[in-house]
């Protein structure tokens, strides 16, 4: 696993299933926040918490298997991540400036 | 010769075609001059390519004019038939035809729809032609469709007047049963041959055909015929036929369209000859009818209503005729009736047209002055219809008696119902002319009577001469007729008259009926002075032995709840019931979704995580990791 980084003199080897336990405390966090909290912006950043928990899980994989497909998809994850949080943060201002609020749950005119 | 063939029936569709797009444009008088010139054109033609039969040329007896191939699959092709008894009926339609567009560019002056009205004249010329001109049973079915679709069109052409509307639709439907049996016959016929080619089906009809299937045939032919001939059952349309204008009348409802099942039966005549039951049943219908229809004529208020009845009776005698298989005794008779009730019916016109629209006998009388020529010319067709020699209507009719006396047995019952009838033609005849043109004037005040143009007196004086002298193009001792057209039924057993003697005799009996008929209404009428009859039993006659209500009561009332049922019941309920029960259900099915529609982010969001993960477990278990 020569691309992993070693805890130099700790003598402790990360290991690769480290990354994808982390990635997947990452990602529940972020569900959690996004199912729980009412806030626009705090759903925002969960989604953004998932995004990179499943970035971690490609990158992490990748080594391990020694593919580059998986780098790949980062970078259009990150791009697409970018270009949603533009018109995501534009749509939560304008709501904004309209309601007066951010909370998810009074936005609910769609309701049937 | 070929080509003047296919003229004779392109001339009044062409006509038909220019009024039809220029008609409200030619408008009056150039549309009628129009019709009556292609109609006219076509009658010379037709004398010209009959002239080829009188020539004596024996070796020409039927000419066959391939158009196209109509449907190849059947066999069958668009072709016409030009013999002898085509020809005849080619020159009735047409030179009747002729004379009636003639009339009528003086009887329909003045109407909004003068175009419209010999659009559909030519259309129904065309139709008859096709019908008489067919050279098999195909081509003759399109032109039998044809001509009800003209009738229904020409009856109804006031069709402001609701029962003009009703008249319409009433032949149609009426006529529909009988086609529905023509159909079937058609059926028959081509499952027994394998063709509906007159001359194919006619040679081998003896030999293909057992008696049951030929009785079979005849008799649902006779169902069609009965139809478009308004033969009893059927009849009731034809009085209320008269709802159109007076010309339609004189040419469809008397002289022609209502002659084309004589026509049918004498041209199928191959398939009659070999079921005597089938004859029978025809002679029987025939006479029945003839007996019917005159006894009903008796009591009838409406000069065209008398008219009309008796067009019916005179069409049961053609059926006597053609039933007993004295084919050219019926053909003969449908020749001189088309003449002497063209005439009368024309007559009738310039009467109603002449006292202002007036149809009811009982505010006519004493016309005799005030219309002579109009007179003069319908005493002549009176006398013709009462069978008094020389006119033509009783070497016809006499032809026809003496044919079914000659078969004897049980036909001499219906001979004897046959000269009752001719005596009951007579009276009744008499009395419409003793109560219109006779007595003292009855019409309303105001009504100043006059004489009608030229262009109506000229087609009834031409009409005078052939019913006066057309009974003599077949006369015992010279039957000039009955070799013309013995090409056409040289495959047919025909009926054979009795020996002179017997001849004169039957003669004599069915004059005296005639002359006794028109002295009985003589007296009545002229010398007692009776007005016309009204209540009791005269109200059963007006109505014609309430058939009409019969049938209200036991079929087209049965046929509305029928109706309403399928319309109220069967379709509002069952069928929209469960269209609309189905958009009930999806309504409801959709109603109870919308709850899951909360407008929380959150409950999506846990619905798409739910998803996941259940996708993912199903994905561990499929993969054994599980």
């Amino acid at each position: 696993m020569p691309l992993l980084a070693q805890a130099a003199g700790s003598g402790i080897t990360v290991e690769p299933h480290w990354y994808m336990a982390l990635a997947a405390v990452l990602f529940a966090i972020g569900a959690a926040g996004l199912l729980l909290r009412r806030n626009a912006l705090v759903m925002f950043m969960s989604i953004e918490l998932m995004l990179n928990a499943v970035n971690l899980t490609f990158v992490a994989v990748d080594a391990g298997i020694g593919s580059l497909e998986g780098q790949i998809s980062v970078l259009f994850v990150m791009v697409v991540a970018a270009a949603e949080v533009t018109v995501g943060l534009a749509i939560i201002v304008a709501v904004f400036r309209k309601r007066a609020t951010a909370s998810m749950d009074e936005l609910s005119g769609l309701k049937g | 010769m070929d080509t003047v063939v296919w003229l004779i029936v392109a001339l009044p569709l062409a006509g038909f075609l220019a009024l039809l797009f220029f008609g409200r444009r030619l408008g009056e008088p150039v549309a009628g001059y129009v019709g009556s010139a292609t109609v006219g054109l076509s009658f010379v033609l037709a004398l010209v390519a009959a002239l080829e039969f009188l020539g004596g040329g024996e070796d020409v007896h039927a000419r066959t004019v391939e158009l196209f191939e109509w449907i190849p699959s059947l066999g069958l092709s668009a072709s016409f038939l030009w013999d002898p008894l085509s020809a005849m009926m080619t020159l009735v339609v047409t030179g009747v035809g002729t004379l009636i567009h003639v009339y009528s560019v003086g009887y329909m002056h003045g109407d909004p729809r003068f175009g419209r009205f010999f659009t559909y004249l030519n259309l129904f010329i065309t139709s008859m032609l096709i019908l008489v001109l067919g050279a098999n049973f195909g081509i003759l079915f399109v032109g039998w469709e044809l001509v009800g679709l003209s009738s229904y069109l020409l009856i109804s052409f006031w069709f402001e007047k609701p029962t003009a509307a009703a008249a319409g639709k009433k032949a149609f439907i009426v006529n529909r049963i009988g086609d529905f049996g023509f159909l079937i016959a058609l059926m028959l016929i081509f499952a027994a041959f394998g063709s509906l080619d007159f001359a194919y089906v006619f040679e081998n009809a003896s030999a293909t055909l057992s008696t049951g299937t030929a009785t079979a045939i005849a008799l649902l032919l006779l169902v069609g015929a009965a139809g478009k001939s308004a033969q009893l059952p059927l009849h009731v349309w034809l009085p209320d036929a008269m709802e159109g204008p007076t010309p339609v009348s004189a040419l469809i409802h008397a002289a022609t369209m209502v002659t084309a099942g004589v026509y049918m039966v004498a041209r199928a005549g191959a398939l009659f000859t070999l079921s005597p039951t089938a004859g029978a049943v025809v002679t029987t219908v025939g006479a029945a009818t003839a007996l019917f229809a005159a006894t009903i004529a008796i009591g009838q208020r409406d000069i065209k209503r008398v008219l009309a009845y008796s067009t019916i009776s005179q069409l049961g005698y053609m059926f006597m005729g053609v039933g007993a298989f004295a084919f050219v005794g019926g053909v003969f008779h449908l020749v001189t009736h088309a003449f002497f009730k063209a005439l009368l019916f024309l007559g009738a016109g310039s009467v109603i047209h002449a006292i202002g629209g007036e149809q009811d006998m009982a505010k006519m009388g004493g016309l005799r002055k005030k219309v002579p020529v109009t007179f003069a010319t319908m005493v002549v067709a009176w006398i013709a219809i009462s069978g008094i020699p020389p006119f033509s209507g009783f070497w016809s009719k006499d032809e026809i008696l003496a044919s079914v006396f000659n078969r004897g047995g049980g036909y001499l019952l219906l001979w004897a119902v046959g000269i009752v009838t001719a005596g009951l033609t007579a009276f009744y005849m008499s009395r419409m002319m003793f109560l219109t043109f006779w007595g003292e004037p009855r019409w309303d005040a105001g009504v100043a009577p006059h004489e009608s143009p030229r262009s109506m007196t000229i087609p009834l004086i031409a009409l005078a001469g052939l019913a006066t002298v057309g009974g003599l193009i077949n006369t015992p001792w010279r039957p000039t007729l009955e070799h013309f057209l013995e090409p056409a039924f040289e495959l047919v057993e025909q009926a054979h008259l009795p020996a002179g003697g017997t001849q004169i005799v039957l003669a004599i009996v069915s004059i005296a009926a005639g002359v006794i008929g028109i002295l009985v209404a003589y007296q009545r009428y002229v010398v007692r002075d009776t007005a016309l009859e009204e209540g009791g039993r005269w109200d059963t006659l007006l109505e014609g032995y309430h058939v009409d209500d019969f049938y209200g009561r036991t079929l087209v009332a049965p046929g509305k709840a029928a109706a309403d049922a399928l319309a109220f019941t069967a379709d509002a309920k069952v069928v929209d019931g469960a269209v609309d029960g189905l958009g009930a259900v999806v309504g409801h099915i959709g109603r109870l979704l919308t709850k899951l529609q909360t407008g929380l982010v959150r409950n999506y969001g846990l619905g798409i995580l739910a998803g996941a993960v259940a996708v993912i477990l199903w994905l561990l278990v499929a993969g054994g990791a599980l």
